[in-house]
């Protein structure tokens, strides 16, 4: 069992949790993830590790409440117990020799964006970035991006805060004044990464996305979490989550993704239902 | 005393229907009856030299616990058992015996071998049913030493150092200890709460068993043995699935036979929404592959709901891996065979859905390495299936996890630890056993393996 010390709301439904877990604090690296399930007969989900502290011992992780585990695990209080926290998985990522890099997160994808410029800052590289939100209330971690960042970019689709529209305006901007980078990070929804790296692409510039396929054990043994990946079967769990994104085949990532969609919802029907009818527009 | 079964034939067992079993998850086989086992016991001939005990990798003392039995003393004859095998009512369920002790029975030179296996099983069964008496604990000898990975390899490992006194702790990946016992061989073969018993009562030998625990990631061989432990036993499995390769594999609908069975049995996808985990089985089925994977894949489709469920095989009956009890039960409860066939493409729909398996014709050629005949295709024989779901089980290899993050272990071409017979690895202080050492085989095959690594290990640890 795996003691949450402490939940904080991000935004509405994003929240975050401070995890017990000495073990994995310790080995964790930017880059890398968890799988956790909430109790008996739960499913075991992916969550990004956004960061981490080995010497307090714990591990910080956050999420959207998009389905029936989020939104049950958004029930979750300081407190409580996860009865399963698996990690680190995925592979760590490296930067050597950067000197300019530009950082681009996506609503939750500023989450997993946030250890890797925190590194890039620490190994003194300049850091650029880039986040953006539906909405003014659904940005996050933007104090601690900004605190990692050399210069930061604010952008929500309905023009609430920052920049008016998605975080790819910004990005297109930055290339066409003929801004350098050694390579641009982009996390988010799959569809944003794709558009990301078809629009980075021209300008031959490296380019890193973090992929979240279904996952199953995240170890490796059965394949759920294949992608391909310059023609190639890769499995996410251990070959990534990070690629170069100009290899990966987004379309496919994204049809996988829909595999469950009718399950998605009746489990979550179920699960709204049992909790005395549906709550989305409380 | 009761008087010797003459009887060429195995006492039966009863069974589940095959109509009615097909579309559950409860056990197929039922077990013998206490009338049954005793009558099945009667039929050994205690022999002076019991060959049956060559045919098992763990030395049951077979011709002993069998007269236990005839005697109706099955208190003895379960302690007997449990002497050299910790996993008794999993054995009597999986182990292959044709190919191991009831192979080499005495009685198959004129009719059935003994029914070992469903003996064995009966006195573990009664055991349970009755409350598993709590061993007794060794002297601790003082010394720790950790296995990676529960499976069957490294269960018997830890149950025999535990019985020597050795500080024993289990790392497991999964939530859940037991390996292939948990999350690849299906309830209806084997009931998960068994497995589960079988845990604890290593666990009551003093075996301490820590879940969540991704070797390789959260800590590594070495940090083992910067945390005291003096020996490390890996058995770890030949966990990583094999794709066939060919066109249309990452469509909607097509599983690896490791993630299908493990959405399954492991996080008992059977009773969703009940629990968390989906699974999406299709009205048409094909599972590629021709091992006891494919008729456990194949099975459970069919008790998914599916209409109706084939089994593609490159090659013919008589080269089938599977156990024949496993092929004679799929073919009871309705799978369609397929033999000589091999995919070669799966077609989609527009939005990536499975939609049909083309496969090609194939005929035996020359046999290969392997000593099996050959498949080679037959060219303009190729033809479609339609299908909703595929189901890929052609194999397993060596997953890398664990071997990348340890430094000094050799490996064999194939990519699994090299060891000596005793299970002994290039690395001081480590020992590897079972699919790990082997490529995927069998579960007794890994007890087998993880029993001579753990001799080996207390002769080391002792001289040490």
């Amino acid at each position: 069992m795996f003691k949450i010390l402490s939940r904080e709301d991000l935004a509405p439904s994003i929240k975050q949790f401070i995890v017990d877990a000495p073990l994995i604090a310790q080995k964790a690296k930017p880059g890398q993830f968890v799988i956790l399930r909430i109790k008996e007969g739960g499913e075991r989900i992916p969550l990004t590790i956004a960061d981490y502290d080995a010497k307090a011992g714990t591990v910080r992780v956050v999420f959207q409440e998009v389905g029936k585990t989020t939104k049950e695990l958004g029930t979750l209080k300081e407190g409580d117990f996860l009865a399963d926290f698996v990690g680190p998985l995925g592979k760590a990522v490296e930067f050597p020799n950067h000197k300019r890099v530009l950082g681009i997160g996506g609503g939750l994808g500023v989450a997993p964006l946030y250890p890797k410029l925190k590194m890039l800052h620490e190994q003194g590289v300049e850091v650029i970035s880039i986040i953006g939100a539906k909405t003014a209330d659904m940005l996050i971690m933007e104090d601690e991006i900004k605190a990692v960042s050399d210069e930061t970019y604010i952008c929500t689709d309905d023009g609430s805060k920052g920049r008016h529209g998605f975080v790819t305006v910004v990005l297109k901007e930055l290339l066409e004044k003929g801004e350098k980078f050694d390579e641009i990070i982009i996390i988010g929804p799959a569809i944003l990464m794709k558009i990301g790296t078809e629009i980075i692409k021209p300008y031959n510039i490296p380019v890193m996305v973090s992929l979240n396929p279904i996952m199953v054990d995240g170890t490796g043994m059965c394949g759920c979490c294949r992608v391909t990946v310059g023609g190639e079967t890769k499995f996410v769990c251990v070959d990534g989550p990070a690629f170069d994104g100009t290899q990966v085949d987004f379309d496919e990532l994204m049809k996988r993704l829909q595999t469950y969609a009718t399950e998605e919802k009746i489990a979550l029907e179920k699960y709204e239902k049992e909790r005395g009818g549906c709550r989305c527009h409380q | 005393m009761p008087s010797i079964n003459k009887s060429k034939v195995k006492t039966p067992m009863p069974a589940q229907d095959p109509k009615v079993r097909s579309r559950n998850f409860n056990e197929v086989a039922l077990g013998y009856t206490e009338e049954d086992a005793v009558n099945e016991a009667a039929r050994c001939l205690n022999c002076k030299n019991p060959t049956c005990m060559q045919g098992c990798p763990v030395q049951v003392q077979i011709p002993r616990f069998i007269k236990c039995i005839k005697e109706k003393d099955f208190e003895s004859a379960i302690s007997i058992i449990k002497e050299t095998n910790s996993l008794p009512a999993i054995c009597g369920r999986v182990c292959p015996q044709e190919d191991q002790c009831e192979q080499k029975c005495i009685l198959t030179k004129k009719g059935d071998p003994v029914g070992i296996g469903r003996l064995e099983r009966f006195a573990a069964d009664w055991e349970r049913e009755k409350g598993v008496k709590i061993p007794e604990k060794p002297n601790p000898i003082g010394k720790k030493v950790a296995i990676i990975g529960s499976g069957p390899a490294g269960l018997t490992c830890a149950g025999d150092l535990a019985k020597l006194g050795y500080d024993v702790t289990v790392f497991e990946a999964f939530h859940e200890a037991g390996g292939v016992l948990i999350y690849g061989i299906p309830e209806f073969r084997l009931p998960k709460e068994i497995v589960k018993q079988e845990v604890n009562f290593l666990k009551e030998l003093g075996v301490k068993v820590e879940t969540d625990m991704v070797m390789g990631k959260v800590l590594t061989v070495d940090d083992l043995f910067e945390k005291g432990y003096e020996a490390v036993f890996i058995g770890t499995g030949a966990g990583l699935p094999k794709f066939m390769g060919i066109p249309g594999e990452n469509y909607l609908g097509v599983y690896s036979a490791n993630e299908f069975l493990t959405r399954i049995n492991l996080m008992k996808a059977y009773k969703f929404p009940e629990t968390d985990t989906p699974v999406k089985v299709g009205k048409k089925v094909a599972v590629i592959g021709g091992g006891n994977v494919a008729m456990d894949s194949a099975r459970s489709a069919l008790r998914m709901g599916a209409d109706e469920v084939y089994i593609i095989y490159r090659r013919s009956e008589a080269e089938m891996p599977a156990r024949k009890e496993e092929f004679e039960h799929a073919k009871e409860e309705g799978i369609i065979f397929k033999f000589l066939t091999n995919p070669i493409r799966i077609i989609g729909d527009e939005k990536g859905w499975v939609k049909g398996v083309e496969c090609i014709q194939m005929e035996l050629g020359e046999p290969d390495a392997s000593g099996r005949r050959r498949p080679v295709p037959i060219k303009g024989s190729e033809f479609m299936l339609d299908m909703d779901t595929v189901v890929i089980a052609i194999g397993t290899g060596p997953n890398p996890l664990l071997i990348q993050a340890t430094q000094g272990l050799d490996l064999n071409k194939y990519g699994y630890i090299a060891t000596d017979e005793d299970g002994r690895t290039s690395k001081e202080g480590v020992w590897a056993g079972g699919d790990i050492v082997t490529g995927s085989a069998t579960v007794i095959l890994a007890m087998g393996a993880g029993k001579k690594a753990a001799q080996s290990i207390d002769n080391y640890l002792k001289n040490k």
